[in-house]
């Protein structure tokens, strides 16, 4: 089935997340977007609508969590940005336990256009000490993602989309905090994805299996702590990586994976992502086609490395 | 506590200050010494707080938000038990437990990090909030400076106040007149404050930010003010008690010499 990791985000809230009394969610006027609206459902008490003012929210976020309680805090991923200063030195520096829940991540938020886009949030957000960023990569995931950021110390970013996506993980599968997951085993090049990528990943695996080629595909949600073995592993196994991200190559998921890989065990890497540009309206097939995020973009960077 | 003992505490905290800024060779001497006796009537008489046990869920919260004058705070918090006098004398260097700017993860009866400008209502809020859902009988204490109501969050967090209608909460303004660059109103135009906390449905209060019979009567009438958010629009002289530092705005962030320190403490020696 498909799900957005934003409704994935409603369903968890409401069922199992507000039964939390210590969990509040503060809201800026988009609840009923970011589906953060199925908590006031539930427990309208603990829920506060700071208006639209995203300084705020993150300012009143961090004194609730000074007074001991879990405030799940967030707007669309880049009016999330306007508050970057205060998550900084309001929640990060004094390491206060605000989950800051985003939805809208990337290109794919409708037609917006580039207002809207948030690019850049995985690159400022990772910058930060004491934060923790994850991009969950379907429902099941962003799920335990929040069950797990509740129960982590610490603030925590979490990165959703507005798109629906196809469950990626087999039955069976659990969620570990700073961990990857092989979801397909390879040989030839590794293939490692966050957020809705994962999925293109694996269907360019697929493709380059046509081509007699083995792709390892890894889901990476935890952009930070980073699943350095895993990275290491994959690059000893393949010696050639790929990274996939609904965002800028600066500072994202393939930073974090470069950066593992120039420290311990250098191989070829290429990076699909939004290359140093803004973006523009459009559906999220045709800017995924015109920004190259698609499988068949992932498949033929495969394809230029191991030339 | 009686008057003569707040004046006798304000002159000791205003001599730590000076001597504070002088050992760490940095710091803002003026917006630190313009609070002094507001902090006095704070801790002497209103915040309950424990100092042996500094994370007390029950104790009133204060967050210096305007957080460069944190030497005021820290001078306050160790003569009340928080932690020991030794501790002022290691202000501002590498891995000492006072920071330049308040941080609640290092220094005991600090009950929110700040320092940069316009943080501090917001989080007040929060915490307000929190105190609200918890049903506890503790406030919240926020103090801006008036050059930091220049910052936008502080008039989106004065809008949030009002609207939950937060009456365990006050915030109270350091209305020294002056910031960095010069005369507020000139850098800036600021006023009418009063007004615009009124517009934006808060009960205000104007006193002598000096006076401890107005600072009391004021914080007194802000925990009674029920259905709303009361904001102290507090009337001070930057560098207050420090004759040649008293109203000029270099003083913001200047640091003391040898001769001036001095001469501030013999100053303030002769008051007490």
């Amino acid at each position: 089935m498909t799900m957005s990791t934003r409704d994935a985000y409603g369903h968890v809230l409401e069922t199992e997340i507000y039964k939390n009394p210590d969990v509040v969610v503060v809201d800026a006027d988009i609840a009923s977007s970011t589906r953060a609206e199925k908590f006031k459902n539930k427990a309208p008490e603990r829920f506060f609508n700071v208006g639209i003012s995203e300084q705020d929210l993150m300012g009143t976020a961090a004194g609730l969590a000074a007074v001991g309680k879990i405030p799940l805090a967030g707007s669309y991923a880049l009016f999330t940005e306007r508050g970057l200063e205060i998550t900084r030195n309001s929640i990060c520096l004094p390491n206060l336990n605000v989950k800051i829940i985003v939805s809208h991540g990337g290109l794919t938020i409708g037609s917006d256009g580039a207002t809207h886009q948030a690019i850049e949030d995985i690159a400022l957000m990772r910058s930060l000490p004491n934060l923790s960023v994850i991009v969950p990569s379907d429902a099941w995931e962003t799920e335990e993602a929040v069950k797990a950021a509740v129960a982590h110390k610490g603030p925590v970013y979490i990165r959703l989309g507005k798109d629906a996506v196809p469950d990626i993980h087999p039955a069976g599968s659990t969620f570990q905090w700073g961990k990857g997951q092989i979801l397909r085993d390879g040989i030839d090049v590794a293939l490692i994805g966050t957020g809705r990528m994962t999925a293109a990943a694996l269907s360019a695996a697929d493709q380059l299996r046509q081509d007699g080629l083995e792709a390892m595909v890894i889901n990476m949600p935890t952009i930070k702590p980073i699943d350095a073995d895993l990275i290491e592993y994959a690059a000893r196994k393949t010696g050639h990586i790929v990274t996939a991200e609904e965002g800028t190559v600066l500072g994202g998921l393939g930073s974090a994976v470069a950066e593992t890989l120039v420290r311990r065990y250098p191989v070829r890497q290429e990076f699909i992502g939004v290359q140093d540009t803004f973006g523009e309206s459009g559906s999220s097939e045709d800017l995924l086609k015109k920004y190259g995020l698609t499988a068949e973009d992932i498949a033929a960077a495969a394809r230029r490395i191991l030339a | 506590m009686t008057n003569e003992e707040l004046a006798r505490r304000s002159t000791a905290v205003r001599e730590y200050v000076v001597k504070m800024l002088a050992a760490a060779g940095a710091g803002h001497p003026g917006g630190s010494l313009s609070i002094v006796e507001i902090l006095q009537v704070l801790y002497g008489e209103f915040m309950h707080v424990r100092p042996q046990e500094p994370h007390w869920p029950g104790r009133d919260r204060l967050i210096l938000s305007k957080g460069h004058a944190a030497p005021a705070l820290y001078a306050t918090l160790m003569m009340h038990g928080f932690f020991p006098e030794e501790e002022l004398w290691n202000l501002r260097k590498c891995g000492a437990m006072l920071q330049g700017v308040p941080d609640m993860n290092r220094t005991p009866g600090i009950d929110m990090s700040t320092g940069s400008l316009g943080q501090g209502l917001s989080a007040g809020n929060g915490m307000a909030l929190g105190a609200r859902l918890d049903h506890a009988g503790w406030r919240t204490y926020v103090i801006c400076g008036d050059g930091e109501i220049e910052e936008g969050i502080i008039w989106e967090a004065a809008m949030t106040s009002a609207h939950f209608k937060l009456d365990n909460l006050t915030l109270i303004i350091d209305h020294n007149k002056l910031q960095l660059s010069g005369a507020s109103e000139e850098v800036m135009n600021i006023m009418p404050i009063a007004d615009k906390f009124r517009d934006f449905h808060w009960h205000t209060i104007t006193i002598n930010g000096h006076d401890f019979d107005e600072i009391r009567a004021a914080l007194k009438e802000a925990g009674e003010t029920k259905g709303m958010p009361t904001v102290i629009i507090a009337e001070t002289i930057k560098g207050k008690g420090v004759d040649f530092m008293e109203n000029k705005a270099a003083w913001h962030n200047k640091t003391l010499d040898a001769a001036e320190t001095k001469k501030a403490l013999e100053e303030l020696e002769g008051e007490s």
